[in-house]
């Protein structure tokens, strides 16, 4: 039994003139176990979401289930076993890291020392700083105690709202790193975030955009459903280069992306042609290369595709 | 001594609250019409540095100038010739486009003919004719944040200061956004940016990356990545913060 | 149960570590009473007044005497003329002018009437309300006594007694309502303030998200401020006893109690108030405007209900400060049982059950 199940959910905010459609019909399933990625920019939908299936909103349409239990009929049911970690840090800040956790372990009928193991990895960077204030705690520590109050009651299901949105590239990482390690305890983690380059450390991925899924498939699955030939393009006026390649009758979008810029190509074409047609245009050191497509040329592609 | 194609430049500017120092004598130069990216960890001491810049601080000891004009004595000037934009704020959500337009332009004082014209411009470029209207809160995030960029450089600055623009918007507008930039840079204006994004930090001219407080590297993001013997600028920086004692906001 | 002492002392610690909020909370009931005892008091004492004698005869220095030994009034100046009389009051140096006819003896002896002029400054209308009526009725006893010796045939005499208040002491009347308006600002902005507060810090997601019930997150919301309202009943009550002379006449367990049925009572308004609002300065708003303003205006506590035009005198029975007011006045003051306020006891609770109830329908056991 697949551990999330979610069916053509739909949801709504606003009244007549204002109508913004949150969730236009998201279906997809997390296995057991399963380190499921909701990769998408802020306003995809994402929170919404995964307020539906932690029972925290209702939906308008479809249906979901966490664990086989319905999000609306079975709510109390599901909050006994899922975890929830919100988008902001939902700390209380004037209580020390070790009343914070001893709170939620009460509110969630358990104590620390009952499910030490499962958060000793993560718990243990912070405890000797367990007298300090949650308010007084840098960034990355919060993030951490936060981690250990969504999952000191052993919950079957780890729900993680943008646990890294604002977070600097090393604490980013770190965090990956502990998700990873949570995973071989047999957690199911669903985590939502807007960084493309994340999609990669997830085993699935959901690609969503405006409230719809583009995509859902492994990051391999993704990357090789992106048919089109690309190459990396390289030169020393960036702009112009651009420019000229958004010319080339063979590119079909040409975009930067780090220090080159990728130019994906209409069937047919290839990377010989690209260099044949700098050449024409008087770039004589123009360095290019046929590369495989990212995480994040997959969603440009699929972005623009959407909106034609 | 500030020279005619000097932005901003600051000499070991620092900034102490009480024995903390947040930002620990740092000193570089930014020339006009430069797109420079000012990276580091959380708590690395970037806001602070950027406030001192904007004048909003007063820094500690050290010397800075931003437009030719002194951080310490100066800084009315400094408002005046600056723009900034940053993620968490930049637009009044419950007014509309244009008058979120004309409240930004009339703080700094412009004609009303220069106000109507550069209006009508504006949204034709960003194509929002038809949200001019409508108000803030009912743009996608992307436009939002395209938006708010034309506000902060509205006033034509002689730098504008960008913080973590892009935060959480999808890759197209982000690199819409960008497009935005150059062509600010291209008319002149200084870029001075923030980003948790390494791909942006490519984008940038020149890179500063900040740790603890001092700036640990900077150099153009080509440089950087031959002088730490790294392929990406993710790399470059994770090998520079990693080596950060301090963590924080 | 453990979650719910959990949550209660939760809420201690945040109550506890934000110093300032409690120093309010706690010093607040003090500050009121010493500042309604001590500065805002409205009772009349050594009011100073001026004295035109045109007379100057046995009677006027009879009068002039009583007037000045009475604790009301000291006499601080002599009036010679009109014109003086006006700089007086200009000058802000007297609150009543007494005025002495030529002959006030010589006529009282020979016509058995004599004129008293009394000029008040009626920039105050209450003060020169009081001032002119104790001035009367010591002009009035002076004449009693004179009359009792001629033996005339008739008279009618008035005798006034104050009666549970024979000093006309304002602390009767505040003490009461400092009370009421304590209780209800702790309890009713406080609750509203703390549960809005977990609501913008997020943290409201994570409790609704646990198995932990709503009723049980409400409770041990009210828990601690039902706390500070009893020691701060209690410190009003020590303060008006030993500071302010003011006795508890009827039970103090009944006092006590209907102090708990109100600040019950305030709970659920604040809690009612919380399940609307998402920002802590809407519920501090609407608590203000919502409840604090009524009841210092409506409760009878400042402005006396009966002199209200007819609108504002229904609306005032929503209120339920007006009610603990009342129940107060009359077991504290008064000293009466229970069986002199069990209607205004079922009314409260009536408003009590009904706000509980409006509120937990209201209180949502999801986001939106």
């Amino acid at each position: 039994m697949p551990a999330v199940i979610a069916n053509n959910l739909t949801k709504q905010y606003g009244k007549k003139k204002d109508i913004v459609q949150a969730l236009k019909g998201i279906s997809f399933e997390v296995e057991q176990g399963e380190l499921f990625g909701i990769i998408g920019p802020d306003g995809a939908g994402k929170t919404s979401l995964f307020r539906i299936l932690t029972t925290l909103l209702l939906p308008d349409g479809g249906s979901a289930s966490v664990d086989g239990l319905d999000v609306v009929k079975d709510f109390k049911a599901i909050r006994h076993r899922v975890g929830y970690m919100p988008g902001r840090f939902s700390l209380y800040q004037d209580l020390t890291i070790e009343e914070n956790l001893e709170f939620f372990a009460t509110i969630f009928n358990t104590t620390i020392k009952e499910n030490y193991d499962l958060i000793k990895d993560i718990y243990q960077q912070i405890e000797p700083f367990k007298d300090r204030r949650a308010g007084k705690l840098s960034g990355g520590m919060k993030q951490k105690l936060a981690l250990s109050c969504a999952l000191i009651h052993k919950p079957s299901v780890l729900f993680l709202d943008e646990p890294t949105t604002g977070v600097d590239a090393v604490s980013r990482k770190e965090f990956w790193e502990m998700l990873r390690s949570l995973k071989k305890q047999g957690i199911t983690i669903l985590v939502s975030t807007p960084y493309m380059d994340e999609a990669s450390l997830c085993d699935r991925v959901a690609l969503m955009q405006n409230g719809e899924i583009l995509s859902v498939d492994s990051p391999e699955g993704v990357i090789a459903s992106f048919k089109q030939p690309l190459v990396a393009v390289k030169n020393d006026n960036m702009l112009q280069l651009l420019n000229d390649l958004q010319q080339f009758e063979g590119a079909q979008d040409a975009y930067p992306f780090g220090e080159y810029h990728h130019v994906v190509l209409k069937n047919g074409y290839t990377g010989p042609a690209v260099a044949d047609y700098l050449r024409q245009h008087h770039y004589e050191h123009a360095a290019v290369q046929t590369i495989k497509a990212d995480i994040e040329d997959c969603f440009i592609a699929l972005m623009k595709s959407e909106k034609h | 001594m500030t020279t005619n194609n000097t932005a901003i430049q600051a000499e070991a500017l620092t900034k102490r609250f009480g024995d903390f120092t947040a930002v620990d004598a740092i000193s570089f130069e930014v020339k006009k019409g430069e797109i420079f990216g000012f990276l580091g960890a959380n708590g690395a001491g970037k806001t602070t540095a950027m406030r001192m810049l904007c004048g909003l601080s007063i820094p500690t000891s050290g010397k800075a100038s931003v437009a030719g004009f002194d951080v310490y004595k100066q800084t009315e000037q400094i408002k005046r010739s600056i723009g900034y934009m940053s993620q968490k704020f930049s637009l009044y959500e419950d007014l509309t486009v244009r008058e979120n337009i004309r409240f930004y332009a009339g703080i700094y004082g412009k004609s009303d003919a220069f106000i109507k014209e550069k209006t009508a411009f504006l949204l034709r470029e960003l194509h929002l004719e038809g949200e001019a209207n409508k108000l803030v809160r009912s743009l996608p995030l992307g436009w939002k944040q395209k938006l708010a960029f034309s506000v902060a450089i509205f006033h034509e600055p002689e730098i504008v200061f960008l913080d973590e623009p892009t935060g959480g918007v999808d890759p197209v507008t982000r690199r819409e956004f960008w497009n935005m930039i150059y062509k600010a840079a291209e008319s002149g204006i200084t870029i001075f940016v923030t980003t948790h994004y390494m791909d942006e930090a490519e984008y940038c001219n020149r890179v500063s990356i900040m740790v603890d407080g001092r700036i640990d590297a900077l150099d153009t993001p080509a440089q950087l990545k031959k002088t730490f013997e790294a392929r990406s600028m993710d790399e470059v920086f994770l090998k520079l913060a990693r080596k950060a004692k301090r963590s924080g906001d | 149960m453990k979650q719910f002492i959990s949550f209660v002392k939760k809420e201690f610690h945040h109550i506890w570590r934000d110093k300032r909020t409690l120093f309010i909370l706690l010093g607040m009931p003090i500050m009121q009473i010493l500042i309604f005892g001590f500065a805002l008091t409205n009772e009349v004492k050594n009011s100073q007044i001026a004295i035109f004698d045109q007379s100057n005869d046995a009677a006027t220095q009879a009068l002039r005497t009583e007037l000045d030994a009475s604790r009301y009034f000291d006499v601080v100046q002599d009036i010679h003329s009109y014109p003086e009389i006006e700089a007086a009051f200009k000058k802000g140096a007297i609150k009543l002018a007494v005025i002495f006819p030529e002959n006030f003896a010589n006529d009282l002896d020979h016509f058995n009437t004599a004129q008293v002029q009394l000029i008040a400054d009626a920039s105050d209308p209450n003060v020169a309300n009081t001032l002119t009526n104790y001035a009367t009725s010591i002009i009035l006893d002076y004449q009693d006594r004179i009359t009792n010796n001629r033996r005339l045939p008739y008279t009618i005499k008035a005798e006034m007694r104050m009666l549970y208040n024979p000093q006309l002491k304002g602390a009767y009347s505040f003490v009461p309502g400092v009370m009421a308006m304590v209780l209800m600002l702790v309890c009713t902005l406080m609750t509203a303030i703390t549960i809005v507060r977990e609501k913008e810090l997020g943290t409201m997601e994570i409790m609704l998200v646990s198995p932990m019930r709503p009723f049980k997150i409400v409770a041990a919301k009210a828990v601690p401020y039902l706390l500070l309202s009893i020691v701060n009943i209690t410190s009003i009550l020590l303060l008006s006893v030993f500071v302010l002379d003011v006795p508890i006449n009827g039970s103090l367990l009944l006092l006590i109690f209907e102090g708990i049925l109100f600040t019950l009572t305030c709970l659920a308004f604040g809690l009612l108030i919380s399940t609307k609002t998402d920002s802590q300065q809407t519920a501090m708003f609407i608590a203000l405007t919502g409840m604090f303003l009524p009841t210092i205006m409506l409760s009878g506590f400042m402005f006396p209900i009966e002199n209200m035009p007819l609108p504002l005198r229904v609306i005032s029975n929503i209120v339920p400060a007006k009610w603990f007011y009342y129940i107060v006045k009359e077991v504290m003051i008064k000293g009466l049982g229970i069986g002199a306020v069990w209607k205004e006891t079922l009314i409260l609770t009536g408003m009590l059950l009904f706000l509980l109830v409006l509120s937990i329908r209201n209180f949502k056991i999801r986001l939106a």
